[in-house]
């Protein structure tokens, strides 16, 4: 019971990575792409750290595995809130610079 | 089809979605058109070999992989800081550029 678990959480983790990967080649804009990237692979990642938490078993190390979910969980929309930034400000004055052009 | 047969074979088929996405991501990273793409390709491509270590230790039954995890995401974290807070400045520097330049054949410079 244990295992079948364990399998439908590494299925489901495995392919919300891959459809996250393929949303960042097929997306038309960085923003939709990085829409992809940070919520779907951030979920998938977290289901395969699910599944390791459940297989080890030990104190120890599902709390090692909730410290790394935790990390991901603060880091991934700081990561997204940079790219985002790059991205608002240069398009800002890229604009600016062709309507100045014309 | 066992409980246990069924975990081995889904740890095999993650693995190759997995390693598939990091192929795909890959595609992005080398054909992105700006910095910003290929650095939203990296952070994917980190995520990725997160899963990954994490999916190795449970194919291995050695926990002392996620450590390797542990790592990975604190380094990835601050790769894509560091390389977007690179593309803000990158695009600063080219948009001030002829303006330096026309400072610079007036003999001003404002550095």
């Amino acid at each position: 019971m244990i295992d079948i678990l364990k399998g439908l959480l590494i299925l489901g983790g495995g392919a919300f990575v891959l459809i996250a990967a393929i949303g960042i080649v097929r997306l038309p804009d960085l923003l939709t792409r990085m829409h992809a990237s940070t919520k779907a692979g951030t979920l998938g990642s977290l289901l395969i750290l699910a599944a390791l938490a459940i297989d080890i078993g030990t104190v120890e190390g599902t709390s090692k595995v909730l410290a790394t979910v935790f990390f991901l969980l603060l880091t991934a929309p700081i990561a997204a809130h940079m790219i985002g930034r790059a991205y608002a400000r240069t398009s800002v004055k890229r604009e600016g610079a062709d309507a100045a052009k014309d | 089809m066992s409980a246990a047969e069924f975990l081995d074979l889904s740890i095999q088929i993650g693995l190759g979605l997995i390693l598939l996405g990091l192929a795909v991501a890959f595609i992005r990273l080398a054909i992105g058109p700006t910095l910003a793409d290929r650095v939203v390709a990296l952070d994917m491509m980190n995520i990725t070999i997160i899963a990954f270590c994490a999916l190795y230790a449970i194919l291995i039954e050695d926990p002392s992989l996620l450590d390797v995890a542990i790592v990975v995401a604190l380094v990835g974290f601050l790769a894509t800081v560091a390389l977007a807070r690179y593309a803000e400045r990158y695009f600063d520097r080219e948009k001030k550029a002829p303006d330096a330049e026309a400072g610079h054949a007036k003999g001003g410079s404002d550095d």
